[in-house]
């Protein structure tokens, strides 16, 4: 039980760091975001006045340093992120419940297939070393270095704008349908996913299989690999129930550290397509100095990627014996 | 001296994996066109012509923009801002993950766990909403806003893995021999550990270069930058403001996008070089050898003749080690003979 108590507490470090960073940062830098912010809205309302203040603080904030931290720690405790500005006077926390699902649902699917795919591909590539799969390695590479964004704007420009024959922006066609649990709803914004996922996909499938194919080169050569061959098991047997078990585990600890790249692809690939997530949402807030969003969502972001990696560490533990024999010493 | 030293680049270069050499190629056409680029441009990158939104052609290679700049010259202009920006951030992330690798190897204890707790919190939060929400406080988001900002979010990965490698190194017998001889720690350090860690170190740089080049054009292409200077970020981030793709106008983003891709595989190349340089197990073999007209993988058991006579040519023998059938044969081979 140890070894997972070590890495909660981690996570909740990780988790205090993260609302520090996002408390201090504003107080931090040069100049004073809130009058910036002031000057941008001169006929404010008194309590659109207090609530800017409260959510900002800096020099308009009252009280010590000190009971400013404890108050926003309250604040986040309560989910309580303030208004927002561009909006006034809707909560923060309503205009992200709009944006998550997108974010989640097509992001989620997404690097889940691309995972999935990219370990597959890895197995064969690792297992024929030097082969066809292997050697076109490069190909897929260049995807992987090429930006995120720009990979999009290429399909976008082929599939949208030269061929017409999928939609080049958006989460749904608002003259059509709109949101709901209606067939009509659903496939308009599965037609709009299409898209957006293959980015993701492409982009990312190149990074899983090359982990995954060195993991399963180190594998190969292991003892109780050739002892497996040496009984006259059939390839495929060696490959996915001896070589490619034992070569999962690394390949899912990475899976975890990555999944803050993929994310930061995530986010720029939204802006690509002004996909209704949260990536479009972050960039516009920061475009519109809507401090108080653009913090909740940095929030957001990164207690997501926080929770998921602690799903990945149970699910290391419970399938990995050497996780657990280290869990019980 | 000099000419070991020469020799020891031969003898580098000669061992250097294929891939590696094709990433070095890349790279130096990449530098040398950030050295000259802005004085072989045959335009001012700025500067506008009658000629607007035109296509390639003899007297612009790369075409014009919606207000007839010359995307060549941009381009050209360009690949020196993020090229120096993204060596610098990689030198400075360098300095910082060798430091704070080192240090936390090295001294150990309370630092040790101190350290290691502030790298592995800063890997696990995602950078680039950290390097947003930085960069949209910083009202004046200039060049250099943008290189501090990437170089203090950019250490953590270096620095796990310059610790891990200390940690072995420490424990050697060289490093015993030199403490028992009475030599000073930091010389120790200097000039026993580090040079021991340099091709790790190369890979730690090479692979911080790569961050910093595909983090600053995505930041610039959303307008978080000073857009009125020209890198590869920002004439993408003008061809996506004034709707290049919409208009058709291809050549406007084509060229500064390939390049950034150019430089990011040129990069990864290398990378993959040193890692195999690094773990000779990860090389590419020579593939396969050919036993009576079949081939053979290095991971394929000792070929025994008479099997290989019943067996299909390559992808069929490939697709057949996955099939039900390859399972009866072995099982009927093992009885029969």
């Amino acid at each position: 039980m140890s070894y997972l108590i070590r890495r909660l507490a981690f996570y909740l470090v990780a988790a205090w760091v993260a609302i520090t960073l996002n408390f201090f940062i504003p107080r931090a830098v040069p100049g004073n975001p809130a009058e910036i912010i002031l000057s941008k809205y001169p006929d404010l309302t008194p309590s659109a006045y207090k609530a800017l203040s409260q959510m900002i603080g800096g020099a308009l904030q009252k009280g010590s340093l000190w009971s400013q931290y404890l108050h926003y720690w309250d604040n986040v405790f309560h989910f309580n992120f303030g208004t927002d500005l561009n909006q006034f006077p809707t909560p923060v926390s309503q205009i992200l419940d709009q944006a998550i699902p997108w974010t989640l649902i097509l992001v989620g699917t997404a690097t889940v297939i691309a995972f999935a795919l990219g370990t597959g591909l890895g197995i064969l590539a690792g297992w024929r070393q030097g082969g066809a799969l292997d050697r076109s390695l490069p190909v897929l590479m260049f995807f992987q270095a090429a930006p995120y964004f720009y990979v999009a704007l290429l399909l976008v420009d082929f599939f949208a704008i030269q061929h017409h024959w999928l939609p080049a922006a958006q989460g749904f066609n608002g003259e059509v349908t709109s949101p709901g649990w209606t067939w009509s709803f659903i496939s308009d914004a599965l037609e709009h996913s299409i898209l957006p996922a293959f980015t993701i996909v492409l982009t990312s499938v190149a990074g899983w299989m090359l982990q995954m194919r060195n993991v399963m080169i180190t594998t190969i050569s292991e003892d109780y690999v050739i002892a497996a061959q040496a009984k006259g098991l059939s390839n495929r047997r060696v490959v996915f129930t001896y070589a490619a078990r034992n070569a999962l585990l690394p390949q899912l600890q990475g899976f975890g550290l990555a999944l803050g790249f993929v994310v930061s692809g995530a986010l720029i690939m939204e802006i690509v397509f002004s996909y209704p997530g949260i990536g479009y949402l972050l960039l516009e807030s920061v475009t519109n100095k809507d401090f108080p969003l653009m913090q909740a969502i940095f929030l957001v972001i990164t207690f997501a990627v926080l929770v998921a990696n602690l799903v990945v560490d149970l699910i290391i533990v419970f399938f990995d014996p050497r996780a657990r024999a280290r869990e019980a010493a | 001296m000099k000419s070991g030293f020469f020799a020891g680049i031969a003898n580098i270069w000669r061992n250097l994996p294929g891939k590696a050499k094709v990433g070095v190629w890349l790279f130096g056409f990449f530098v040398l066109a950030a050295v000259i680029g802005p004085e072989v441009a045959p335009y001012a990158p700025g500067a506008q012509t009658p000629l607007t939104q035109a296509a390639p052609s003899a007297q612009h290679w790369f075409g014009t923009t919606q207000t007839g700049q010359d995307v060549l010259s941009q381009v050209l202009t360009g690949i020196r801002l993020t090229l120096e920006l993204a060596l610098l951030v990689g030198v400075i992330v360098t300095v910082i993950s060798v430091l704070v690798g080192v240090s936390s190897a090295y001294l150990g204890g309370v630092w040790d766990d101190v350290l290691s707790l502030i790298t592995n919190v800063f890997l696990v939060i995602p950078a680039l909403p950290l390097l947003i929400v930085l960069l949209g406080y910083l009202s004046d988001q200039g060049q250099t806003s943008t290189i501090v900002v990437l170089s203090l979010l950019g250490w953590p990965w270096g620095a796990r893995v310059i610790r891990a490698q200390t940690l072995t190194i420490r424990g050697r017998d060289f490093i015993a021999a030199s403490r028992e001889t009475g030599e000073k720690t930091w010389r120790i350090i200097g000039f026993e550990v580090i040079p021991n860690e340099v091709s790790l170190i190369a890979a730690s740089f090479v692979n911080t270069v790569l961050y910093a080049i595909g983090a600053s054009v995505a930041l610039a292409f959303v307008g978080l930058t000073n857009v009125t200077t020209w890198s590869l970020g920002t004439i993408l981030y003008w061809a996506q403001n004034d709707s290049a793709l919409q208009g058709g106008a291809w050549w406007w983003f084509v060229p500064a996008g390939l390049a950034v891709a150019l430089i990011g595989t040129s990069l990864v190349l290398l990378n993959s070089g040193i890692d195999e340089l690094g773990s000779p197990r990860l090389r590419a073999t020579r593939g396969t050898a050919r036993v009576a007209g079949h081939r053979i993988w290095p991971t394929d058991p000792t070929p025994v003749l008479a099997q290989l006579e019943a067996e299909p040519g390559r992808l069929g023998s490939f697709l057949h080690s996955f099939s039900r059938a390859s399972v009866l044969q072995e099982t009927s081979a093992g009885g029969n003979r």
